[in-house]
């Protein structure tokens, strides 16, 4: 198609507009969760996150020193006076406004002065330092409160995160998540492997059973095993074990496993495991020395794929494991930060951010494979 | 004595029969070529003596011993096969010396027999190369040398240069007869469909037809002297002719009279009972010869001309059972389309068969 | 570090044990039967008799525990009451299909069955031609294809901050309530919105999936003879013609199985809505509705009940894939 002549340029124009707006859909909503995560959390609850590299504007109640207070108060001259900084407690920006009644917070502006009943005067400059000044000594144990309309410049954290992984739980969840992905993912390949290579290459009676067996078990909703799985393990006494998740895991990935490495395995030349054979090689020595080797696209393209979905899945973890700290995976966490804070968006989406960083590096590093193995999945 | 013996061997496939009653002894240092159409079973054969098909009927002894039942490593073969089976993933190095590990035999051994095969076959420069980085006829080198690694009683090889170009396909099969020279005690059988290969390279042939053996026997044998129809047109190219005839005097010649020229003498015995019955006449198109003669074999129209230089080749209308006969004429002559021509045959060079396809010769 | 160090253990030991078993096993085998021995041939094809099941073993062990057993189980458990004891013969199936729990999950389900396959088929096959056609198009894929990766319920935080509403007199920080709001309307509380919050969780699913039916129709596409398209360009078709008259019909085959495919997704979807509304305001589906009684209704037989009318749904698909498979065996 490169090559036809003619083709009118507005057209490609339209295609790649077409192509940025679907880009554009797809990656927004990643995206916004990535910036919010690393925004300060009170700037994150006052402000859309497309907002964030603006300055916000957030109305501030400081209380200034009370009057009683040791050192409070100073003598300049004939008066009395109270200074300070309303950033004193946190924050930084640009004062735009002030007022000392929540009922006008910004009434008058930076520079000018306010005149209090008792005939105290107050100002606030751009830079947040205000002064109150009085003609006699202040008195009052509560000090004079500030209503301020700051404008706060653009604020990234990394406190979020480190919320997250150090009070939340999610980095011993992590470790959890990790140590039943791991297992689940390679079991599952070696044992197919092996169930593979046989229907593929070797010849004993019930052979095309077994494959159509594999195929109509690709379909079975896992739900449909959850209650008897729950039973038997704990009639056996598995429990909620580690052990136990591995093998649902495995039992439930095996049947898409089966078929495409046998689908792999069948394709490769006749010839070469021929070949082995008059050389001398066992089944067992041309699996592991000639067939393993040649199907490292096909294992990795489903290790991908495994690794993914047990990374991802809730429904398992939550039947198979505990709720308690030693078996919580990020999935649940999450699940539960849902529940308990859903609000709180700086914990959400940092949570959400680590627990889809590690699919996301993967699936950017290996997509080729996940391509690969899709396509040989379902394209006959 | 014997190598491979084949007695009344048989392969079906369910109830489909690809190979019947194969009965052959192969002496050993013998080069034989097992030659035949597409899907006449040459590779099943070839197969079964490797151990990768079971043997449905009969017996295959090699060295005197049946093994009917005995795993392909244990047969004393090797087998060169036409993708050249390399292992993709190993080194030259490691393909060929992949055989001796499995058997555990001592690093020393191994190495000594690789660089004997590598220094043979002239790859010692690749040993190190994975199969993708090397030549179709590097390849096959590296396929022939991992059976000789192996040191089998027997070589096996299922059309190895079908996948060549045909440059290569010439040198390697050069390589191939000097390898042979160079290991008389090796017994090989050698499959192929290309005649040329098979009279090039074998002590004997065996054609293949059907499931079936037609003959067996040198090339030249099997040129000068066809057992059936089969083989005559099957051996030489363009093949044989074959024109219509009925018997008239019998003898130590026969005579045969045809519808479509003069009767001729043929120096082939034949018996009274053959009187009056219809045969057929063979000649090979490279044995005619133009004449002026009025009693010429074959007078004809000529249909088309193919002048090559080094020989031309005319194909004449009628006659050989209606496909027009070929006649090949060494050097360049003048032979307009269109033309009447005469041709003759040495009377010796002639072939008799008769309604089932069988020489007369060979009754 | 010590968790980690257990982790790392409790890995190595479920991996080792595996390996160990198929390294095992096979050497045992070779041990009883010698292939190199006086009676090797006989050795040999006794090995032979036994090996595939070596091999074949643990896969067809697991698959049975883990998806045969579970399948007749279940059937057996919907037959009875609560805990599995007393038998109640067809108790729960009238009681499902009277409960309006259930037909609001098989309203929503067949709604879900239809858009999300629908969908996720229809812009998946528009990002495939679309990107198919420019030079940075297998950037474009890959971001399209990103949400592949993560999970139903990291989707589901994305999503839910992307439908978060707050008071109309404040500043909305959900993306979607900002448009309506900077578009002169109202804040809504989306994904309590009845009906429609359906199809707003959907989106997540189409979001997720659409990136699948890209990648699987473009490589059809690709697999289209180039011949075909050159012919309709010489008879005069325009790119629109050529795409839905040449191209989508010769790859309604690899249409099907995506469809298919996300067909028995939507089935056993039930992260999405069980972290997005836990099905409150009508939008139960089957499989959380399931996992509701389950958990929640502590009802086995009821639960199972359940998970045989999904089973149910997918078996036309299980039939028509053996049949599919055994066509290229
Ligand atoms: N596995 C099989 N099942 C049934 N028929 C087969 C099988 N393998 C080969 N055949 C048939 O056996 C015949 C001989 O095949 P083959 O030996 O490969 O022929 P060739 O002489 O071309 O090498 C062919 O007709 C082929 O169709
Ligand atoms: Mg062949």
């Amino acid at each position: 198609m490169e090559g036809i002549a003619g083709r009118k340029p507005a057209l490609i124009w339209a295609v790649h507009l077409s192509v940025v707006l679907l880009v554009v859909l797809w990656t927004l909503p990643t995206f916004g969760l990535l910036v919010s995560s690393f925004r300060d959390k009170d700037q994150l609850s006052v402000s859309g996150w497309w907002t964030s590299l603006t300055s916000t504007e957030r109305n501030l109640v400081v209380r200034a020193p009370a009057p009683d207070d040791k050192g409070a108060q100073r003598q300049e001259g004939a008066f009395h006076v109270i200074t300070g900084n309303v950033f004193d407690g946190g924050g930084a920006g640009a004062v735009s406004a002030f007022g000392v009644s929540s009922q006008d917070p910004s009434a008058f502006a930076v520079g000018e002065t306010a005149v209090l009943k008792d005939g105290e005067r107050v100002s606030v400059t751009e830079t947040g330092d205000f002064r109150i000044e009085a003609d006699q000594p202040m008195t009052g144990k509560r000090g004079q409160r500030l209503f301020v309309t700051v404008l706060e410049p653009p604020l990234f954290t990394l406190d979020n995160y480190r919320t997250v992984l150090l009070s939340e739980g999610i980095g011993r969840s992590f470790i959890n998540t990790l140590t039943v992905t791991i297992p689940a993912t390679i079991i599952p390949i070696l044992i197919a492997a092996f169930a593979g290579y046989a229907l593929a290459w070797m010849r004993f009676p019930g052979r095309t059973f077994l494959v159509a067996m594999v195929v109509g078990l690709i379909v079975v909703p896992l739900q449909m095993s959850l209650i008897p799985l729950l039973r038997l393990y704990t009639d056996i006494g598995i429990g909620k074990s580690y052990v136990g998740i591995w093998l649902a895991h495995t039992g439930f990935g095996l049947p898409l496993a089966i078929y495409l490495l046998r689908n792999y395995i069948k394709g490769l030349p006749k010839e070469i495991i021929e070949s082995a054979r008059v050389d001398g090689a066992s089944d067992f020595e041309i699996f592991v020395k000639i067939v393993l080797p040649l199907s490292f696209p096909a294992l990795a393209s489903f290790a991908i794929f495994q690794f993914l979905w047990v990374w991802n899945d809730l429904l398992v973890a939550t039947v198979f494991l505990g709720n308690n700290e030693e078996q919580l995976v990020m999935t649940g966490r999450l699940r539960e930060l849902l529940g308990s804070r859903g609000g709180n968006w700086e914990i959400l989406t940092a949570s959400a951010f680590v627990s889809i960083a590690v699919p996301l590096a993967v699936f950017f590093a290996l997509q080729r494979y996940l391509v690969r193995g899709l396509l040989a999945g379902s394209v006959k | 004595m014997s190598s491979v013996s084949l007695k009344e061997v048989g392969k079906s496939y369910g109830r489909v029969e690809v190979l019947r009653g194969i009965n052959l002894e192969i002496e050993t240092g013998e080069l034989i070529v097992f030659v035949g159409p597409s899907g006449c079973g040459k590779s099943t054969l070839l197969r079964m003596i490797a151990g990768l098909e079971t043997i449905t009927a009969g017996d295959l002894s090699i060295d005197d011993e049946r093994m009917n039942d005995v795993p392909p490593a244990q047969r004393g073969i090797a087998m060169v096969f036409q993708t050249y089976a390399l292992y993709p993933h190993m080194s030259v190095r490691d393909n060929m010396a992949f055989g001796m590990k499995i058997a555990k035999k001592p690093k020393a051994e191994i190495e000594a027999a690789v660089s004997k095969a590598a220094r043979i076959l002239q790859l010692e420069p690749y040993l190190d190369r994975l199969p993708k980085a090397l030549s179709g006829g590097q390849r096959q080198r590296v396929a022939i040398g991992r059976a000789i690694v192996r040191d089998p009683k027997v070589f096996l090889f299922d059309e190895p240069l079908s996948n060549l170009d045909a440059a290569l396909r010439v040198a390697t099969r050069i390589e191939i007869a000097h390898l042979k020279e160079s290991m008389p005690d090796s017994t090989m059988i050698y499959v192929t469909h290309d005649q040329v290969e098979a009279m090039t390279l074998a002590d004997r042939i065996v054609v293949l037809n059907g499931g079936n053996i037609e003959q067996v026997g040198a090339p030249l044998e099997l040129y000068e002297n066809p057992r059936n129809v089969f083989v005559a047109q099957f051996i030489g190219s363009p093949a044989m002719n074959l024109l219509d005839a009925t018997v008239t005097a019998t003898g130590t010649q026969t005579t045969v009279g045809r519808a479509d020229g003069p009767a001729v003498v043929v120096p082939i015995a034949s018996q009274a009972s053959d009187q009056a019955r219809p045969v057929r006449l063979g000649v090979r198109p490279e044995d005619l010869v133009l004449t002026e003669a009025e009693d010429a074999l074959i007078e004809a129209e000529v249909d088309l001309v193919e002048a090559l230089g080094e020989t031309t080749v005319l194909y004449l209308k009628g006659a050989n059972g209606g496909a027009g006969t070929i006649a090949k004429l060494p050097g360049i002559h003048p032979v307009k389309k269109g033309t009447r021509v005469r041709l003759k045959a040495d009377p010796a060079k002639l072939h008799l068969f008769d309604e089932a396809g069988i020489s007369f010769r060979h009754r | 570090m010590e968790q980690l160090l257990v982790a790392l253990g409790s890995m190595a030991l479920g991996v080792g044990a595996c390996a160990l078993y198929f390294w095992g096993s096979n050497r045992l085998l070779d041990l009883v039967f010698p292939a190199r021995s006086a009676h090797a041939a006989a050795n040999i094809r006794r090995a032979n008799l036994i090996r595939p099941w070596l091999f074949l073993g643990p896969a067809v062990i697991i698959l049975t525990v883990y998806l045969v057993y579970p399948v007749l189980n279940s059937i057996w458990l919907s037959l009875h009451g609560r805990t599995g004891e007393e038998f109640v013969g067809l108790d729960n199936y009238v009681w499902l299909f009277g409960d309006d729990g259930f037909r609001e999950s098989i309203r929503n389900n067949l709604l879900w069955l239809v858009v999300v396959p629908a969908a996720s088929t229809f812009f998946g096959l528009i990002a495939a031609a679309l990107t198919d056609r420019i030079a940075w198009g297998n950037i474009a894929k890959s971001l399209i294809f990103m949400p592949m990766a993560i999970s139903f319920i990291g989707a589901s935080v994305i999503w839910k901050f992307i439908y978060d509403v707050r008071a109309a007199d404040v500043e909305q920080i959900g993306l979607l309530n900002a448009i309506v709001v900077a578009l002169g309307g109202a804040p809504q509380a989306w994904i309590a919105l009845p009906f429609w919050n359906n199809f707003f969780l959907m989106v997540i699913l189409i979001w997720i999936q659409t990136g699948f039916a890209m990648v699987i129709l473009s490589a059809a596409l690709r697999g289209i003879p180039e011949e075909t398209v050159e012919a309709a360009v010489l008879d005069g078709a325009n790119p629109l013609q050529i795409f839905l008259k040449i191209k989508v019909p010769q790859i309604w085959g690899t249409i099907a199985v995506v469809w298919t495919t996300i067909t028995i997704l939507v089935l056993k979807v039930f992260d999405i809505v069980l972290a997005m509304t836990n099905g409150q305001w009508g939008t139960q589906v089957l499989a959380n509705f399931m996992f509701d009684w389950m958990f929640r209704g502590l009802d086995f037989g009821r639960a199972a009940t359940i998970a045989l009318v999904i089973m149910a749904l997918v078996v036309p698909i299980m039939i028509w894939n053996i049949r599919e498979a055994q066509k290229d065996a």
